[in-house]
């Protein structure tokens, strides 16, 4: 963010040296016809716009009204996405992991990025940190508790490792006192973080 | 190999640091590179396995010091000279000061082995994790070999990441293995915690 931002004016930057490759790197992919500027902005845009934890909000919602569905997601979550319309890279081999109460689910690539993208969109900084990956394969509840996710001691804590093909998704608990609600209106309750492993929705 | 993007049970790190409402890309230049790696791989440049592994073999300091899209942006600059797709030349006339990533490893050969057409281990059955440490690329992570698991799910059939970084064909059966927190940290294991991981075949063996 530019230090002059506040004084109503825009007062552009000299590019950063990053940007200045990024842009190198891609004049030379678009000379050799390797990319192009329509399908970067699609790109972009669908990251932006389209594919996100609001999906995964939809297919969390649903399991929690429907048990036939919610059967369905944890027998096979790649063909119980595909019936709300949702697929694609990183979701070819997707697998839901429940919470109850006695079960806490929580979802890491330790290796690089893993991230199950048709349902949650591209991860947070946060998830493909080096703190986040180093640590909660080893202290999972002392991470969950500094993220302000407090386990009870009889709660079993199982980490995900996405390490191959699989990409998981946690199905979380539906809160208490919800059940005025419907569909719509639960999907909304429903976070990122929630889905991750690393907060209640 | 044995880099340090294998971070699982390293010390030190500190606390994990969130951002609220966190744009998708933080710059423009990320969305761009995101884009540009999906249509690289896309037009079969290089294919995902290469590209992990290009990140793998930065410089240690310069992958711990930097941006999540600089590794990718460097990635894809490695694999594009390697290709042969860009001189080295063009590229440092064109985007100055780009620190590629390390060679592939002389002796990393790709696995030929792959699955029969049944798979080795069932659900329920006791694995032990091979203590094999391959200098090309791998998803086998350093923290669970020599361990012991138990076979939990059995995956599908997939490339051998091993083999596909290195032009193998090799394909395994995965599979969803769960360590018991004490079998990887022994004494210092918070109680009641497990850890799941996919393994290829080749990974395991019968203890």
């Amino acid at each position: 963010m530019s230090e002059h931002d506040d004084d109503g004016h825009h007062h552009p930057q000299p590019p950063s040296p990053i940007e200045l490759r990024a842009r190198a790197l891609e004049d030379i992919l678009k000379g050799k016809g390797l990319v192009s500027e329509e399908f970067i902005d699609s790109v972009v845009g669908a990251y932006e716009n389209d594919i996100g934890p609001m999906n995964g909000a939809r297919v969390v919602a649903r399991a929690w009204v429907d048990p036939a569905y919610r059967a369905r997601l944890l027998a096979d979550a790649t063909a119980a996405i595909a019936e709300l319309g949702l697929g694609g890279p990183e979701g070819e081999h997707l697998v839901a992991v429940e919470n109850t109460p006695t079960v806490h689910n929580v979802v890491v690539c330790t290796l690089c990025s893993c991230y199950p993208w048709p349902v949650l969109g591209l991860p947070p900084n946060w998830y493909k940190s080096a703190p986040y990956r180093s640590r909660i394969v080893r202290e999972p509840r002392t991470v969950l508790r500094e993220m302000g996710l407090e386990l009870a001691e009889s709660v079993e804590v199982r980490v995900w490792d996405s390490s191959a093909e699989t990409r998981y998704m946690v199905l979380p608990e539906r809160p208490a006192g919800t059940e005025a609600l419907d569909e719509a209106e639960l999907a909304k309750l429903v976070t990122r973080d929630a889905m991750i492993g690393t907060a209640r929705p | 190999m044995n880099s340090v993007h294998d971070l699982g049970g390293t010390d030190g790190f500190g606390p994990v640091v969130t951002e609220a409402d966190e744009p998708v890309f933080h710059a423009r230049w990320e969305g761009r590179t995101y884009a540009m790696v999906a249509a690289a791989v896309g037009a079969r440049v290089a294919n995902v396995h290469e590209f992990r592994h290009a990140i793998e073999r930065m410089a240690p300091v310069h992958y711990l010091e930097s941006s999540y899209y600089e590794h990718w942006l460097t990635a894809l600059a490695t694999l594009l000279v390697e290709k042969g797709l860009v001189a080295r030349a063009e590229l440092e006339r064109e985007a100055p000061g780009f620190s590629l990533a390390r060679p592939v490893h002389p002796r990393a050969q790709p696995p030929s082995a792959s699955s029969g057409a049944a798979a080795r281990f069932a659900p329920g059955d006791r694995v032990v994790v091979r203590c094999d440490h391959p200098p090309g690329h791998t998803r086998c992570p350093r923290y669970v070999r020599g361990r012991p698991g138990r076979v939990v799910r059995l995956g599908d059939r997939c490339a051998l990441p091993d083999a596909a970084a290195h032009g193998g064909k090799a394909r395994q059966f995965t599979y969803i293995v769960r360590f018991e927190g004490r079998d990887l940290w022994g004494g210092a294991a918070e109680p009641d915690t497990a850890v799941y991981v996919d393994l290829s075949e080749g990974y395991l063996e019968a203890p």
